[in-house]
Formats: C-alpha cells, structure tokens, sequence
C-alpha cells in the first residue's frame, strides 16, 4: 500500500532511474560536511572536507586503509566528533547529538551482532529501546526476516549463521528502525566472491524498495562501481574526486584516481599545442603525438600526463590508417583470462604498456604471440590528459 | 513401506559399525591423560571426603586418634555401628544453624562487595593499553607472593585500635576516638574481600576482555545509552566470568577460618571456626567431621550442580 505512493515503486527496482539530485545544484543536500577535518593526537585523518549527499543517493566512500573513510562514516554515526567543521543530517546539526538520538543506523565491518541474543533479538533490539508495542515489534521483526529470506532461521544464535546469513542478519537488524540515513562499512568485505556479487544485487534492490540514503564504505573499486550512485574517492584524508562511476572511471581527474579505479596506462608528456577544439601532446617514449577532439586549457609547453585505458588501446601486426595516437612495441607477456586477453607490449623506450582485448571469436587470443612487433593505437576521445 | 524398512534396517547396521569402529582402537596414552584430573579428584579429593563421612559415623572416644572404630570384629561376630547422633545433634542444637546461616550470610555479602569492587577493575584491564595491562594484571597477582597468613595479620595492625586507619582518622579530625574496626563483622568483609579480590577480577577479566568493543557501538547506534547498553550486552556477555568469579569467592569464604579467627569478634560466627573448635578445642573429631560433611552437602554440591546445568545449556 504505501509502496503503490513511493515514486520508486517500479516492476524492475533494478532499472529504475536512479533520483540523481546531485545534477540539479539547488537541490538540498541530505547529509552536509561543511569543512570538516578530525585529527587524532597529531595525524590528521579528515582534512577539511566538504561533501553533499543527496537522499536516496547510494553514495560510496570509497580509498585505501588509513584515508579517512571509515573516520568520515563514523562521524555521521556519532562514535567520532569532527575536531573542526559542521555535518548536516536534514538541516539538523549533529554536534552534540549523541549516537542513540540519530536517525542513522550502522551496518558494522564485524557485523557485530549480540552473540547470547537470538537472531529475532538481535533485530528486535533497537525496536525495544523505541518501546514500541510487542505486536509491532513482532510484525515488524517478522517483515525483516522475510525481507532479508531469514524467516526459518529466527531462533538461531548468531554463530550458527554462515557468513552470508549473518550479513543479512546484520543489514536487517540496521534497518528495522527505518533510518533516515543508513551507512555499511565494508559490507560485503567477508564474503566469498560469488555471495558478494549476489549480495550486491540484493542491497541495490532493498535500497531502492525503501528509499533510504545510504553511505557505504569501502575499499573495493569493484564492489563500489557496482554499488553507487556516486562514488567519493579518498586519499589521505582528503576526497580527491567525487562523481558517477562512469565519469570515475572515464574521467579521472588525478593520477591517484585513474591508477586506483582500475588498471590504466601513464604518459608522460609535453602539450605542444592547445586549441579549444583540440590538443597535441608530445610523449616521452614514443614519436607520433597524442591527438584529442578536446582542449584542455593550459600552459604552452606544460608536462601533463596521459591517461589511457588498457581496454581502449587497439592492437594489430599491421602499422594502423592513422598517424597519431599510435605507438608499436614487442608483446613481452600474455595472460589468457577467457573472455579477455591482457598483453604486456615493451615499447622501444622501455616503457610498458598493457592492452586487453575482449576475445570476441574463438581463437583471437591465439591471433598474437610473443616477441611479436605490433602497433598500438586509439581513438581521439579515448585519453584523458591530467595535469596533477 | 519395506523400502522404509529396509533404509532403517541398513541404518541401523550402518550405526552398530559405526559404534564399533572407535572401540577397536583405544588410543591408551590419550585415556590415561584424560584421566589424570580425575584419579587426582579421587585420590585427593572423594577418598579424603569418604573418611571424613566415616569419622562423622563414629562416636568420641578417650583414644588415638580419638574416636570409635564402625566396624569391629569381635568373637566372630562383626558389629558395624553407625552413630547418626552427630547429624541429629547439628539438627536440634540451634547454634549450627545459625553458624551456617551466618557464613551464607558473611560470605554472600562478600561476594557481592569483591563483584561490585573487582568489575570495574576488571573492566578497566581488560579495557587498557597492552603494556599497562600487563603491569596491572602483575599487581592483581603480586598479593599471591605473600603468605596469605602475613597478609591477614597486616591487616590487624592496619585496623587495630592504634592502627594506621585510627592514627590517619584522628589526625584528620574525623573522629575524635579510636573506632573499634578489628573483631568485628566489618573486619571480616574487609580481610575476606581483600583476600579473594583477585579470584574475582581473574574470570572478570576473561570474560571481558574477549568483548567485542563494536558491540556496545552497535547497542548505542541501536538507541541503547552506556549505561542501558552496559546492562543488555556488557553483563550478559560477562555472565560466565560473574559466575565463575562468584563461585570461587563463596565457596572458600563460607568454610573460611582464618580470617574470621583473627579479624573477626568473638561473636562472628563462622562454620569454619566452630568446625575447628569442634575439632581441636573439644577433641571432637566425629562431630567436626559432621559438621564438614554438612557444609559439602548442603552448600557446595548444589552451587557445583547448578553450575553443570548452567553450562549444558
């Protein structure tokens, strides 16, 4: 009933679009770091960060241990205060507000469920402190497990579970108190690979059956792109890059982000011409230069770095039609992954480079051998040119 | 029906071979360790006991050791005597009663004190730096290092009339007199809590430093305040170190002797000290004995049985 008046109500929650309210900038923010920074003792884990995420976003923080994620996930929940700066729940300060009086609820890396209470108790808990009526938090318990496809398992104890299971007992056990906000940290970190990609798909549908806002962290590129609306990449306590996962991905703005999302090859280079409609830059490991259909706008003569994909680059024993955007080189290691082959090509610089290439008939992969002389080349729009 | 039959006919053959198979190779070395705690308990324990029971049969006797044989062989005839007067006595002399009572209650109260005093103390070990752990761990166990007798007798001088306790009180201008603090029940509870404090703190710490610090974050996200989340997850994941922790300071303070003998008045009252009256003042052995049989049977056994129960479930 109340599904039928919640705009996300669709047949296939998978291919509803998503509310992007981050490309409307008068939108309200759902949660506001205005210039937060929390240092502990003498390091420094958030450094002034200000970041908007929007409801119904499924926003990820995504960055290597030590990059203040986990820091920034456990402010919004009130286990850490900010040293300096302001977050915003709702237009509600959260300064002061102690955990228990948030409307966030935490899904925990350890899960960490009460051992000596069933898993009914364990989901039950946070109803009972909201001293709710019996009857409803029975109902209310038995909806959970049934969501989550627990329902004959509620008289267990926690280490009776498999790790999927408790993982499952976990999210429901944070969503029976319908947060305003919910934030998982790692939350598919303990499982095996197969369960993790089924688990993926699982809380993409819960999160958009419900509408709540979450925040995940998580050191997985892939369980981040899977994931997100919007991922929030972290280094050193500082958000260095914030977008969708293809603008991520596609678009890297630093030589931090193209090398932690995915595998990508770095040039050094030189710009020798910068026109609004195009750009030429002069590599150091090989003669013809590298074209795009852009300009980038900045200084005559500037060392910048080109970004391209390994799955964008072409390669072929015949030199290519064009002359730029194009280099050759000799297949040093091949590596046959099934429905891809990845080629590690020595250029006559000495620099490596690596191309894959889907394995599109049967026997593509065995099209190239080693100690081949081969061309690589691209298209004009499949290189990004950083500048930092 | 008989594919029915015949499953449960091959599985219960399946079960007899199954049964049979460990008993062909007992590993001899493996039974005899596991063995080991139990001749032990026997050797030392049950044997010891069976003799005191036998004692409690008998009747005082002017002799060595000093009281009467049960059995007795005489002129072909074999008189066995067993003398129940012991028991009965225990039963219709009021003062028995009332030590036992009286040990329950010093004993009780003490447990209590040394749980209320040795969890945050636990707590706060299990909960600190390692290396501070460790020096705090060392000094709840550096006590262990003294007799248990110096230690009792330490504090006699600590509470006696012109103790250290009294010199600081008057010094102070708290009080004006010397309070009188030894031989009286407060002694008791002082030497008793003191003296069994670590026994306490030892299982407390077990238990909590196993604790998942993330649970009371996951109590308090879950809308518990500290001191909600400290009594529905921190005392409940204790219980097992509460238990224990309680059971090994009432059991040895309900039978203590030397901490009431020398701390306590004349009118503490403790099982210990009538057992040991009983058995060097009045040379009663059988009766002594009794009253040992009594306090197993009557206050030991059933807190040894609830404790097995407990752990089954």
């Amino acid at each position: 009933m109340t599904s039928a008046k919640s705009p996300v109500s669709n047949k296939n929650p998978l291919t509803a679009p998503a509310p992007d309210l981050w490309r409307d900038p008068d939108a309200r923010p759902f949660v506001f770091f205005d210039g937060v920074t929390k240092t502990f003792d003498d390091f420094t884990a958030v450094d002034n960060i200000s970041l908007k995420i929007y409801k119904r976003e499924l926003f990820c923080l995504l960055g290597g241990s030590g990059s203040g994620k986990s820091t920034l996930l456990r402010m919004l929940a009130g286990f850490e205060q900010p040293t300096q700066g302001r977050i915003l729940i709702d237009d509600v300060d959260m300064a002061g507000i102690q955990p228990w009086n948030r409307p966030v609820n935490m899904m925990f890396q350890s899960y960490a469920l009460f051992p000596h209470l069933t898993v009914e108790k364990n989901i039950a808990f946070g109803l009972k402190r909201q001293r709710l009526a019996d009857v409803d938090i029975k109902r209310r318990v038995a909806d959970m497990l049934d969501m989550v496809q627990l329902g004959h398992l509620g008289k267990r104890k926690p280490h009776q579970l498999s790790g999927g299971q408790r993982q499952r007992v976990a999210l429901a056990r944070s969503l029976v108190k319908r947060p305003k906000l919910l934030l998982l940290d790692e939350p598919l970190g303990a499982l095996d690979k197969k369960l993790r990609e089924e688990t993926q798909f699982e809380l993409i549908n819960i999160q958009e059956e419900l509408g709540v806002t979450f925040v995940v962290v998580t050191h997985d590129q892939e369980e981040a792109m899977t994931l997100a609306t919007r991922i929030g990449v972290m280094n050193q306590g500082n958000i260095v890059q914030v977008g969708e996962p293809h603008d991520i991905y596609e678009y890297p703005n630093s030589r931090f982000v193209a090398r932690f999302i995915g595998s990508v090859n770095l040039l050094d280079g030189r710009v020798t011409e910068d026109e609004p409609d195009r750009v030429r830059i002069r590599c150091n490991d090989f003669e013809p230069p590298v074209y795009l259909n852009h300009g980038i706008s900045c200084a005559p003569n500037q060392e910048v770095c080109v970004a391209i994909r390994p799955e964008k680059m072409l390669i072929s024993h015949e030199p290519p039609a064009q002359t730029d955007n194009t280099c050759s080189g000799v297949i040093e290691d091949i590596a046959y992954m099934g429905s891809l082959s990845v080629f590690r090509v020595r250029l006559d610089s000495g620099k490596e480079l690596r191309v894959t290439q889907p394995n599109i008939s049967r026997d593509s992969g065995a099209r190239f051998t080693w100690n081949e002389r081969v061309h690589l080349y691209w298209d004009v729009d499949s290189a990004v040119v950083l500048t930092s | 029906m008989s594919q029915a039959n015949g499953y449960t006919a091959a599985h219960s053959r399946l079960q007899r071979v199954l049964h049979k198979l460990p008993l062909k190779r007992i590993n001899w070395g493996r039974q005899l360790v596991i063995s080991m705690p139990f001749v032990w308990l026997a050797v030392f324990f049950f044997v010891p006991f069976l003799v005191v029971f036998k004692i409690s049969l008998s009747e005082t006797a002017i002799a060595i050791p000093p009281y009467t044989a049960l059995i007795e062989l005489e002129d072909a005839l074999l008189n066995i005597k067993l003398n129940l007067g012991n028991y009965l006595f225990l039963w219709e002399d009021s003062f028995y009663l009332e030590a036992y009572l009286s040990s329950i209650r010093i004993a009780g109260v003490s447990t209590l004190l040394a749980l209320i005093i040795g969890f945050p103390m636990a707590y706060l070990i299990a909960r600190s730096e390692s290396r501070t752990r460790t020096i705090l761990l060392a000094l709840v166990i550096l006590p262990f290092w003294t007799s248990f007798l110096l230690r009792v007798y330490a504090w006699v001088g600590l509470l006696k009339k012109n103790g250290l306790v009294n010199d600081i009180l008057i010094n102070l201008g708290i009080v004006s007199e010397p309070i009188q603090m030894l031989q009286t029940d407060f002694a008791v509870y002082i030497g008793i809590v003191y003296t069994y404090l670590p026994f306490m703190i030892l299982p407390l710490y077990t238990a909590l430093e196993k604790m998942d610090m993330s649970l009371l974050e996951a109590a308090e996200d879950l809308g518990c305040r500290p001191f909600q989340s400290f009594f529905l997850v921190t005392i409940p994941l204790a219980m097992p170190g509460i238990l224990a922790g309680c059971t090994l300071v009432f059991i040895p303070a309900v039978g203590e002797y030397v901490i009431p003998a020398l701390l306590g008045g004349s009118d503490t009252l403790m099982i210990g000290r009538v057992l040991w009256d009983e058995f060097s003042l009045n040379r009663d052995w059988p009766m002594a004995s009794a009253v040992a049989t009594v306090m197993l049977v009557v206050l030991v056994l059933p807190i040894m049985l609830l404790r097995n129960r407990k752990e089954a479930e």
